[in-house]
């Protein structure tokens, strides 16, 4: 199989997607010691630090998607249910048997079917409920204090529960995507893009992003 | 492209190490500096009443004392006579109940009880002469006490049992000519010793705050600001800020941290957020009755018991009373942690001859009103006096027992130990009913801890109340507390989902290896 380095993933988007990995991870552990499961670095501090990462990361959002806008790369997240089933099968079938990604990653289709949808899920849901909720968790009380009573909250406890509940299934999310990052090529090929931004790739004379066909005929030539 | 996502990287990390840098940073600088300064000027006394020739005495009785100063003072005899502290009531109107005069006249307590039907006895803290059973003059501007709460010499006090009337041993002309603004002994002289000895009532009022230290009360220690008790309980025309909710019900007329302190005292914007809820007092009073005792339980039940036919009294071994004949058993207890309850400002009481309905245990003198959904409640500590005290299961009213009597055989329950004889003298003084069948029943009386404010190092902490189990506000659950509360629902899928991921990883990836492995060998072979 010909393969060539390929530069995949940007400098920007590298720096994005590290420095978001710290703030969640941060976030997590403040939020789970706000939250009282476990004890770190105190509740007073906890709560500063959750706050001050929660800033870091609005602004980091607000960047990522004035890249994507201008980059298009936000096209890579447009969710589609073809190959969906194929790709699960390959996750509970295919990968035991050593068989190649039923999809190939390219500069134009970084993500696979399932990854789509994961992280349009991730994106348009996930990620703007923590982001509202977490806003009113901060503000709940002070549009009270300025006097907008259209916005007084009576009670923190629905807010609380969304942005709970948005908690786990990101830390849900973090356990099986640092698991799938050993799914690639091999198992330090996703990680070492990701670092370096160079993946070796299989080499096509056009990026079809999607092409069955094209693998399994190439299984086929191999076995034979 | 490579440029810009360089540009946009640089521009991303330089705004993030800004904000980390700049954005914690504190509030304008308090005005704590320039509140200190405020305090530490003593008005300097504008006349010497030593020089005064009406003053030089001598006087024969206290009413003549009292006379002089109106001589003089034409107008504020008026003042004090509209007073709580002259007239021993209150107009107040409580929710569902309508326009009512509370008192030491009607009001009922869990400790001694009442004062009606005692006053001889009572009035040794009432701001007059001449006061018994028999009725008292609210009238005679002469009866005013002006020395209780003016004498400067610290020696003037009250003969016990004496309707009020001074020692009789007492030089009257020295003390009334060192009147003067009335610092923390002429106050704490009655406050300091309600229900009959240091600290009994209040928990946060104690002897030791006649001479104290920042670590026992911030404001009123020696080595602080050495602040009296009309620095906060401002006065004018001789109307006192401040009240107690075991006597008053509306929200006015209050002493508060705010005048001085402001609304939003702390540097950090989430502690000033908290005082839309939580009161002051809460955090800033982690404990009371930090030097003496203060009594939490009072069995009137157990009263009576004679040895040889003579009253007798227990004592534990800090010198406290745990059994008297006269009043039954206590339980006492110093360093305490208040009990929290949302209050707004009202309270509503048990008076005298209010009936209680049947099947109700448990009698609660004085209930403060709030929750979480009233905007105007905030979370305060208080001391819950706990007692069992005489009920009148026949009226369903609680007992107004004659206690004090100078002589056996006048009924009186200190002298006679016959609570039938003592309910039926008791009520029948106050124009009530007594069935003639006395009982006892649990009764709780909430007493708002004002005093004994900490330093700020060891103000309650964030974890003492955000914190899952046995926290300070644990009975309070009628809001989400962070830390505190959470949905089970949420928090056990989210632990499951969390399990079933980790699990879920963990098989994937034994499969994954065990297939790889047995490829392997399958190649080898």
């Amino acid at each position: 199989m010909i393969t060539k380095t390929v530069y995949i993933y940007r400098a920007f988007e590298r720096f994005w997607h590290w420095t978001q990995a710290l703030l969640i991870m941060f976030l997590a552990l403040t939020g789970f010691e706000i939250h009282g499961s476990i004890e770190f670095f105190g509740f007073e501090a906890a709560v500063t630090y959750h706050n001050v990462a929660a800033y870091a990361l609005i602004i980091l959002i607000v960047f990522a998607i004035f890249w994507h806008l201008t980059t298009g790369e936000w096209r890579q997240y447009i969710p589609s249910l073809t190959h969906v089933r194929t790709y699960m099968n390959y996750y509970v079938f295919g990968i035991f048997r050593d068989e190649p990604h039923p999809t190939r990653k390219s500069v134009l289709s970084k993500l696979n079917p399932l990854q789509k949808l994961t992280y349009f899920g991730l994106k348009v849901l996930i990620i703007p409920g923590m982001l509202i909720s977490g806003l009113f968790y901060i503000f709940y009380r002070y549009p009270q204090k300025h006097g907008i009573e259209a916005l007084n909250i009576e009670s923190l406890e629905i807010i609380a529960i969304i942005h709970t509940a948005g908690a786990f299934l990101l830390l849900a999310f973090l356990i099986v995507h640092l698991y799938l990052m050993t799914t690639g090529e091999t198992v330090f090929s996703n990680l070492r893009a990701m670092l370096t931004g160079y993946e070796q790739l299989h080499e096509e004379e056009e990026d079809q992003g999607i092409n069955i066909q094209v693998i399994s005929e190439a299984d086929e030539e191999e076995k034979a | 492209m490579k440029r810009i996502a360089g540009i946009l990287t640089i521009v991303a990390l330089t705004v993030l190490v800004a904000y980390t840098m700049f954005a914690p940073r504190s509030a304008p600088p308090s005005h704590m500096t320039e509140l200190r300064a405020r305090m530490k000027q003593k008005p300097p006394p504008t006349v010497d009443h030593a020089l005064f020739p009406q003053l030089q005495g001598p006087f024969e009785r206290p009413q003549d004392v009292a006379g002089t100063c109106i001589s003089c003072h034409n107008h504020r005899h008026t003042e004090v006579m509209q007073s709580n502290h002259w007239n021993w009531e209150r107009e107040e109107y409580i929710v569902g109940r309508g326009v009512v005069y509370i008192g030491k006249k009607n009001a009922m307590n869990n400790f001694c009880i009442g004062a009606m039907g005692n006053e001889q006895s009572c009035a040794k803290c009432h701001i007059g002469f001449g006061m018994d059973d028999e009725g008292f003059s609210y009238t005679d501007a002469t009866n005013i006490d002006c020395l209780i709460c003016h004498d400067q010499t610290d020696t003037y006090a009250k003969a016990s049992e004496a309707g009020g009337a001074p020692e009789p041993s007492l030089d009257l002309g020295i003390i009334a000519r060192s009147v003067g603004r009335p610092d923390r002994d002429n106050c704490g002289v009655c406050h300091f010793y309600g229900g009959g000895g240091n600290n009994v009532k209040h928990g946060d009022l104690d002897e030791a705050m006649f001479a104290t230290t920042r670590d026992v009360d911030v404001h009123m220690g020696a080595d602080g600001m050495d602040m009296t008790c009309i620095d906060c309980h401002v006065t004018e025309n001789h109307n006192i800020a401040g009240k107690l909710y075991s006597l008053s019900s509306m929200n006015r007329n209050r002493a508060t941290c705010e005048p001085c302190h402001t609304e939003l005292p702390h540097e950090d914007e989430i502690l000033n957020e908290h005082t839309l809820k939580v009161a002051c007092q809460t955090c800033h009073i982690p404990v009371y009755a930090k030097v003496n005792a203060t009594k939490t339980h009072w069995n009137w039940s157990t009263a009576g018991k004679l040895e040889d036919g003579q009253p007798y009294h227990v004592e534990d071994e800090n010198g406290n009373h745990t059994y008297l004949s006269i009043k039954g058993s206590f339980t006492w207890g110093t360093n305490l942690e208040p009990e929290y309850q949302w209050f707004n400002g009202t309270a509503s009481h048990y008076l005298l001859g209010d009936t209680v309905p049947a099947g109700s245990d448990l009698i609660v003198l004085n209930e403060l009103h709030g929750s979480y959904a009233d905007e105007d409640s905030k979370i305060i500590p208080v001391k819950v006096h706990r007692a069992v005290q005489p009920f009148d299961p026949g009226t369903r009213m609680l007992i107004m027992p004659r206690l004090y009597a100078e002589a056996v055989g006048d009924s009186a329950f200190w002298k006679d130990f016959d609570w039938v004889k003592a309910a039926e003298a008791g009520m029948g003084h106050a124009g009530l009913p007594f069935s003639g069948d006395y009982e006892f029943i649990k009764t709780e009386m909430n007493w708002p801890v004002n005093h004994m404010v900490a330093t700020k190092e060891n103000t309650v902490q964030c974890t003492e109340c955000h914190t899952r189990e046995d926290g300070r506000l644990a009975k309070l659950t009628d809001f989400y507390l962070p830390g505190r509360d959470y949905s089970p629902l949420v928090e056990n899928g989210g632990v499951a989902l969390l399990l079933l991921s980790f699990l879920g990883v963990l098989i994937h990836a034994g499969v994954r290896i065990g297939a790889s492995r047995r490829r392997k060998n399958g190649g080898a072979r």
